[in-house]
């Protein structure tokens, strides 16, 4: 059979393009965060191994106030965002999912473009509107978040409709057949078997928020709201030490660690296939 | 009955954000690029469309005929763009296809390795490669060493020795066929992966050669995985100004998103940067007009052949 499906002969060749591929797209980053423990100030010339970039008493993550502000101006708008998306997100899942009838394909376009909408022009609208019309807000922190939850509010929405359509609504008649009240129906069987998608989504708009950087450069206005990944693009052609590589080192490791920990909450309670599917962006 | 306006109103605030953050925002860019500007040349938007000034954008579109300041520029973005994608498809057919069909336990694994680009930030994989190609970064060794810089300078791609990152379109494009390779393999893995083997035995039990069944079943069924692929990363491609910014730092390689990002956050040259963002939009929005009905029409000729 497998013989039979392979029309390449031994599959010897695509297996060299992969792995060349992977090691392409992966060692770069890998080098980039070994530096990140350079004993020197060279990006390019390994002096050793130290974590003096992380915490050491001058330049590092830890002890330079631009870095660490950056550090802590991005946690504080993930937070914010995940914090108004998810519920948001939640929200607009459930009713899209349910609400059958005139305008719920209008709505369902308009959810869905801001993940088609590149992220210039996403960002120079942002822009335009807290100049012209939101004054009042202006640019700074609060413009950012708004900015971020409403791309990030997509991500909610697809990753949380795909856990409706696979839970179906026989749980909640089979709740209602044994008499439970609207209210537990949706509190004690629906909101229980949803929370996995929950947790996913709102670890997908955290990693997503970290990662941001167009809409939030566009929407910044002073020092004080510099993010990682602006130092990063402010500094990286300049000639910054291995602090730029470790700040870059401690983002990603936050990144990671809060996908792979949605991934097997994901796991867990909805079961290995809908998780793979949902890290392959099947949804 | 009541149930059905229950769900509008749990829908309502989802709603209500989406319209005022980003229908509403987009409307701005309309009445900005449609508007006028002050004598500081600070935008006056026009908020009433029987105001708008369509002359300011339509004069614009002069300005990417042939000689006009946005001309080479455009030229540039599409070479540029084209060159990237059509790598993509040639590193990424290969690698999705070996993924989807003859990873066989290792399948996992190399899945995981295909995602976590996805999820390392886009500007530190951009700082890597800076790291890599200063001239005496470990990358530029490699490249010396193995000839491939030699090589480069041969066949006019790179100027000087060491000078990958001095405003060289090569960089460039390999730059972004590194940031967005990643978002092309993934669509295309999931494609190939969805086709039933049972139509590939079907093909060769009825005498279709290796090669004919690749190319009549597999190739064709996975066509929608493709356009997807492409459509998903040449839009984000068409807007992109960081990766030239950071690869290479000079003019002679700017994208139309450098000239957007010029003239809307570095300068003050609002109303153009507005009509040059509503411009791309529509390009865009054409381009992904195209691409749906290409897939719908793909999808029926594979269904049917």
């Amino acid at each position: 059979m497998s013989r039979l499906r392979n029309p390449w002969g031994q599959p010897r060749f695509l297996a060299f393009i992969t792995g060349a591929y992977i090691l392409w797209a992966v060692l770069p980053v890998l080098i980039a965060i070994a530096f990140a423990f350079n004993n020197g100030r060279s990006r390019t010339t390994w002096q050793g191994f130290s974590f003096r970039w992380f915490t050491g008493e001058s330049g590092s993550v830890l002890h330079d106030a631009a870095l660490r502000d950056a550090l802590g101006h991005t946690l504080l708008l993930a937070v914010i965002c995940v914090a108004v998306a998810t519920p948001l997100g939640v929200a607009l899942a459930l009713g899209l999912q349910r609400w059958r009838g005139s305008g719920s394909g209008t709505v369902n376009t308009l959810m869905l473009l801001p993940l088609v909408t590149p992220e210039i022009v996403m960002g120079v609208a942002l822009l335009l509107l807290f100049l012209q019309v939101f004054g009042g807000i202006g640019l700074g922190t609060d413009a950012q978040a708004i900015g971020q939850v409403t791309f990030t509010l997509s991500y909610v929405v697809v990753i949380v409709r795909g856990r409706l359509v696979s839970i179906g609504p026989e749980f909640e008649e089979a709740a209602a057949d044994l008499g439970a009240p609207r209210r537990d129906q949706f509190f004690r069987v629906l909101l229980p078997l949803l929370a996995p998608a929950i947790v996913a989504s709102a670890a997908v708009a955290f990693a997503t928020s970290i990662d941001d950087f167009v809409v939030t450069q566009y929407l910044s206005s002073d020092a004080s709201t510099t993010t990682v990944s602006m130092l990063l693009y402010s500094s990286a052609r300049g000639a910054p030490t291995p602090a730029l590589n470790a700040i870059a080192t401690v983002n990603l490791v936050i990144t990671l660690l809060t996908l792979a920990l949605a991934y097997f909450v994901y796991r867990r309670f909805a079961g290995r296939d809908e998780a793979t599917s949902l890290a392959t962006m099947e949804v | 009955m009541g149930s059905r306006w229950t769900w509008r109103l749990v829908a309502l605030p989802g709603v209500v954000w989406l319209s005022v953050f980003f229908l509403a925002a987009f409307y701005a860019v309309l009445a900005v690029a449609f508007g006028n500007q002050d004598t500081l040349s600070q935008p006056v938007p026009h908020w009433n469309p029987l105001d708008w000034n369509v002359g300011y954008v339509l004069d614009m579109l002069d300005n990417f005929t042939s000689g006009g300041p946005f001309w080479t520029v455009s030229l540039r973005t599409v070479e540029f763009v084209a060159i990237a994608v059509a790598l993509s498809l040639l590193i990424g057919y290969p690698v999705a296809y070996f993924t989807a069909r003859h990873a066989g336990r290792w399948k996992g694994a190399i899945l995981l390795a295909l995602i976590l680009p996805l999820w390392i930030n886009y500007l530190m994989r951009m700082l890597a490669w800076i790291n890599l190609l200063a001239p005496d970064g470990i990358g530029s060794d490699v490249l010396h060493s193995t000839g491939i810089e030699w090589l480069f300078l041969q066949v006019g791609l790179l100027d000087e020795p060491g000078g990958w990152l001095n405003g060289q379109p090569i960089t460039v494009i390999l730059a972004l066929l590194y940031g967005y390779l990643p978002f092309f393999i993934l669509p295309l893995f999931v494609a190939i992966d969805r086709i039933d083997g049972r139509q590939l035995d079907a093909a060769r039990d009825l005498g279709a050669s290796p090669a004919s069944a690749f190319f009549r079943v597999t190739l064709p069924l996975s066509m929608p995985g493709i356009l997807a692929g492409a459509v998903l990363i040449a839009l984000p491609m068409f807007g992109d100004y960081y990766t030239a910014d950071l690869v290479s730092a000079s003019t002679q390689t700017n994208m139309i998103g450098n000239q957007i990002d010029e003239f809307m956050r570095q300068g003050s040259e609002k109303v153009t940067g507005a009509a040059l963002t509503l411009l791309l939009s529509v390009f865009l929005l054409a381009l992904m007009f195209y691409y749906l009905r290409t897939t719908r029409r793909a999808g029926t000729t594979a269904q049917t052949t």
